[in-house]
């Protein structure tokens, strides 16, 4: 083992010398503070992006002509904080994207006060005060997780302060964010108890708010209760995870979204698609479900096919896309600029090949940084991102005896350290698990640390 | 020719003992860990007699040809004379031995051995300095250049290269190390083998041995004509062409003299002259181990900043994570294999190869006055983990002995101390136990912090019985910047 290593080393100095390597250092840029070359959804074969061809959906409820991708203002690039410490966002880059796709007929942008370490709306509110406000749809939501917001002077200080940031007298929709985090206690505490719903449905009836909706990650029992409440509050939308593999196979406790997109339909409620790409994961996949992909459709991209299941659904208001990057965002035009749905034979050849990508442990973490910042420091996502590409590329060894053992410790273990500086990684996660209750996929992060952590071990005893 | 044989091999042997101290990976230690173990003086104190004898015999067949081939620091010295001779040609010239200093500084260094000083026979052996300079001042540089590579291969989306810590190690190690290259470069540019020959209590003792050596290099006054070459070239010092004598305590066989005369007058030959006997050098001795730290270790660390659990309003972000402090150990802790404090401080050399090879970030110099430069162990950058026992196989002094794996799992250098008021689950009220977790010998058990509820949160117990103090806990307790649980050396070290 050391002795090969050795050479290998020579053998790079050799190529080195001989100046055989070129190597193109790519520009640092990161998603939301994370280093985000996961996505690379470009289209393959160059083709032109129609300006005019967007395909638009119209919402019954009060006639919203909204563009079928919508932008996710989750994933906006980061730049390192000048003034030292931690991050912000990138506004320059923010700008052109957002002038972009307004003028490839996007027109819906979604954004929340947690996103982007808090950055978001207000970088959000910067690009789109620069056009006029009927040319788009601000969507924004009330984002009381941390307990000292529960209260209604915190909700209503949360909510006004959206007005100010995205510079605007009128929130077209409007979103009680991530129900089911928590179950309904925590749905009773955050906008029942405090009164934040009555207040909210005021607010409708003032003009404030055109539409008023909730976002959705959790249980059956949870979503059925909130939406019986559509009597009463009535619901003008609904925002839910919606992707070919969740479509049947929701993992964990989360509801699959075949039954979450029936129960819309049958009460006439405009659905807005979440996760269609399961943050890059459905994007990034392993290497035959790739040439399976792109087997089918040689011109179109992985991402695309993603991108016309979640689509494909009548009801289905907007898909959002969290496009940190110009060909992302390329991509997703393409794919829409117009929809071409799915036929009966590409729903199966989809399901069929969710239940392949289902044959790969992989975490189901999309990357949405929910649980961070970590009070003790850890890297939440880079862990299990790394892990995830591991298991992707087919470097997490079950055995001393693989063929590719050597080079998989080797990858797996060099990589951690290069993608999570050592006292992020799992090994510090002391397990209080105040990261949980924000994790929309419901992922049991402590125990997921500790197993990622038993497996470094494993790998650095060598005792696989 | 046989100078060329000469630097040939000491230009190998030179550079294969740097890599020694070099190499990060451990891959150059299983092949040429032996070359650190060859050297005089860890030889000496690593009783290794074998060595001892044989270098010896080679000084009595060849005169001192340790100093030319072997000896880093040697070859070290006429790497910068080399650049010396380049900026003038011709530079050297006889002068008589200064044997007052050359026996006074053995004497002192004999002394301090057997006193325990390690610190300052440190300062004199020459493998120690060469070790000291390599790991302080050539390994930094080793190391940029191999993390320049890793960003690269990162880029290129290779795992050939990984990124490895840089960090001075100790302050006052730093200085010394920087102090003895300065020392040590210009004496050698100035004038050749100064160092080797007036201070080098190994080159005293060799060069005792050598006066009655078979071969050296001899002048036949016949041949010669006075032209001094030989003189003018010897970086010894040695040769006095006005009554044709060399000076083979000091001559190091490198046989420049020969080739410098064109005459051949200069033959590398026997020649029998006169005899005497040789003297034994002492070594051993009772140790006193008293810890005087004359700096702080904690002077490095940053101000404090709290980083307690600050309420998570927003998404993503890091919480900055300060940096740990160093805690007040009342006994340092050294490698398993060093048996004890004693044995340990008794056959150091110095040498900083057990710090360069550290994969950790554990093994540092110390800064106590009696066992300055000698390493010893600290928890904040990394624990002694249980796959690794480099230290113990690259010791050439005896000082860290070698062990295996599953010889270290029950090798007791310390044990765990519990420091309640940093506990996490009592000052922030959130449940941990990841020193529990990671204890690698399971000597924390979790008990419920109020005796009389079970359900009460948990806090560490410690069984000491089993605590091997490998600073696993230590380094992963979440409390900064001082953690909660932190490791006590032990004076001898236990097997359990």
């Amino acid at each position: 083992m050391k002795k090969s290593n050795y050479i290998s080393r020579r053998n790079f100095l050799k190529r080195l010398g001989a100046g055989a390597t070129t190597i193109t250092a790519a520009a640092a840029v990161s998603a939301c503070g994370s280093k985000s070359d996961k996505i690379s959804a470009s289209a393959s074969t160059k083709r032109e992006i129609p300006l005019d061809k967007m395909t638009y959906r119209t919402n019954h409820n009060n006639s919203d002509r909204v563009s079928i991708l919508g932008y996710g203002c989750m994933r906006w690039p980061m730049i390192p904080n000048p003034s030292g410490h931690g991050e912000i966002v990138n506004q320059e880059s923010v700008n052109r994207l957002i002038d972009f796709a307004l003028e490839h007929g996007v027109n819906y942008f979604d954004t929340s006060p947690a996103y982007c370490q808090g950055y978001s709306e207000g970088a959000t509110g910067e690009a789109l005060s620069r056009y006029p406000r009927e040319k788009y749809f601000i969507a924004t939501k009330l984002s009381n997780f941390a307990p000292s917001t529960w209260s209604r002077e915190g909700s209503i200080k949360m909510y006004h302060n959206s007005f100010k940031e995205l510079r605007v007298d009128v929130i077209d929709y409007y979103l009680l964010h991530s129900i089911g985090n928590g179950g309904i206690e925590t749905f009773n505490r955050r906008y029942v108890e405090n009164g934040m719903i009555d207040y909210l449905m005021k607010e409708r009836e003032a003009g404030r708010i055109r539409n008023l909706g909730f976002s959705f990650h959790g249980t059956k029992e949870v979503f059925d209760q909130v939406l019986a409440m559509h009597e009463q509050v009535h619901w003008d939308f609904v925002q839910i995870q919606l992707n070919y593999v969740d479509w049947r196979h929701a993992s964990g406790a989360n509801v699959n979204a075949d039954y979450l997109y029936a129960e819309l339909t049958k009460r006439n409620i405009p659905a807005i698609v979440m996760e269609p790409l399961l943050g890059g994961r459905l994007s990034n996949v392993p290497e035959h479900i790739m040439m399976r992909l792109k087997q089918q459709r040689p011109d179109e991209s992985v991402a695309s096919w993603a991108f016309r299941f979640a689509g494909s659904h009548e009801n289905v208001l907007t898909v959002l896309s969290g496009m940190t990057y110009m060909e992302h965002l390329q991509d997703n035009l393409l794919t829409y600029s117009p929809l071409v749905p799915l036929n009966e034979q590409d729903y199966i050849f989809l399901e069929e090949t969710a239940q392949l990508m289902l044959q790969y442990p992989t975490i189901p973490c999309n990357d949405c940084k929910y649980c961070m910042p970590c009070p003790y420091g850890i890297d939440i996502p880079g862990v299990l991102l790394h892990y995830n590409k591991c298991v992707n590329e087919g470097n997490v060894s079950r055995s001393s005896q693989d063929e590719n053992y050597r080079k998989a410790r080797r990858a797996f273990l060099i990589g951690y350290d290069r993608s999570v500086p050592r006292l992020r990684q799992a090994d510090h996660c002391i397990g209080c698990a105040q990261c949980n209750e924000h994790c929309p996929q419901s992922i049991d992060i402590p125990a997921e640390m500790q197993r990622i952590n038993n497996f470094v071990e494993q790998l650095k005893q060598q005792t696989l | 020719m046989l100078r060329k044989i000469r630097l040939t091999f000491a230009l190998i042997f030179f550079f294969l003992i740097l890599l020694l101290f070099l190499d990060f990976t451990g891959t150059v230690h299983a092949w040429m860990g032996w070359l650190a173990k060859i050297q005089f003086m860890p030889a000496v104190l690593a009783l290794n007699l074998v060595v001892v004898a044989i270098l010896l015999a080679l000084t009595l067949i060849f005169g001192r040809l340790y100093c030319s081939v072997i000896c880093p620091l040697g070859v070290f010295q006429d790497i910068a004379a080399w650049f010396g001779k380049k900026a003038r040609k011709n530079r050297y010239s006889y002068s008589p031995a200064i044997s007052w200093l050359r026996y006074g500084i053995l004497g002192i260094f004999i002394v301090a051995l057997v006193a325990g000083a390690g610190s300052l026979a440190a300062l004199l052996e020459p493998y120690s300095s060469f070790g000291r300079i390599a790991s302080n001042l050539f390994s930094p540089v080793y190391s940029a250049i191999n993390n320049f590579l890793a960003f690269l291969a990162e880029r290129a989306d290779s795992y050939a290269f990984y990124k490895t810590d840089i960090w001075i190690k100790s302050i006052p190690t730093f200085a010394i190390a920087v102090a003895t290259f300065t020392i040590i470069v210009v004496l050698a540019w100035r004038n050749g083998r100064t160092y080797c020959n007036t201070i080098c209590p190994v080159g005293t003792i060799l060069g005792f041995f050598a006066r009655f050596s078979w071969f050296k290099p001899v002048m036949e006054s016949s041949r010669c004509v006075n032209c001094k070459a030989c003189e003018k070239n010897c970086k010894a010092s040695a040769i006095d062409v006005a009554t044709h004598t060399i000076d083979y305590s000091r001559c190091v066989a490198c046989m420049d003299c020969i080739q410098k005369c064109n005459k051949g007058a200069i033959s590398y030959t026997h020649k029998t002259k006169e005899k005497e006997k040789p003297a034994a050098d002492g070594k051993s001795g009772d140790i006193n181990r008293n810890r005087r730290s004359f700096l702080t270790a904690t002077a490095l660390l940053a101000t404090t900043a709290t980083v307690t659990a600050q309420e998570k309003k927003v998404d993503g972000g890091l919480a900055i994570i300060e940096k740990k402090k160093i805690p007040e150990r009342s006994t340092p802790i050294v490698p398993p294999g060093a048996l004890g404090l004693g044995n340990f401080t008794q056959h150091c050399t110095a040498c900083q190869l057990c710090v360069s090879v550290c994969p950790n970030g554990v093994l540092r110099p110390s800064a106590g006055l009696m066992t300055l430069m000698q390493p010893e162990m600290s928890y904040e950058r990394g624990y002694c983990r249980p796959e690794c026992v480099k230290c113990s196989e690259v010791c050439p002094a005896g000082a860290i002995r070698p062990i295996t794996v599953a010889e270290k799992s029950s090798i007791q250098i310390g044990h765990a101390v519990w420091v309640k008021e940093n506990c996490i689950p009592l000052t922030d009220g959130e449940n941990c136990g990841n020193c529990a977790r990671h204890c690698p010998a399971g000597a924390i058990a979790m008990i419920p912090s109020d005796p009389s509820d079970n359900n009460s949160i948990r806090i560490p117990a410690i069984n000491v019985e089993k605590c091997i103090g490998c600073g696993t806990c230590e380094n992963l307790c979440p409390a900064r910047p001082l953690s909660a649980i932190y490791v006590e050396g032990h004076e001898i070290h236990r097997t359990i």
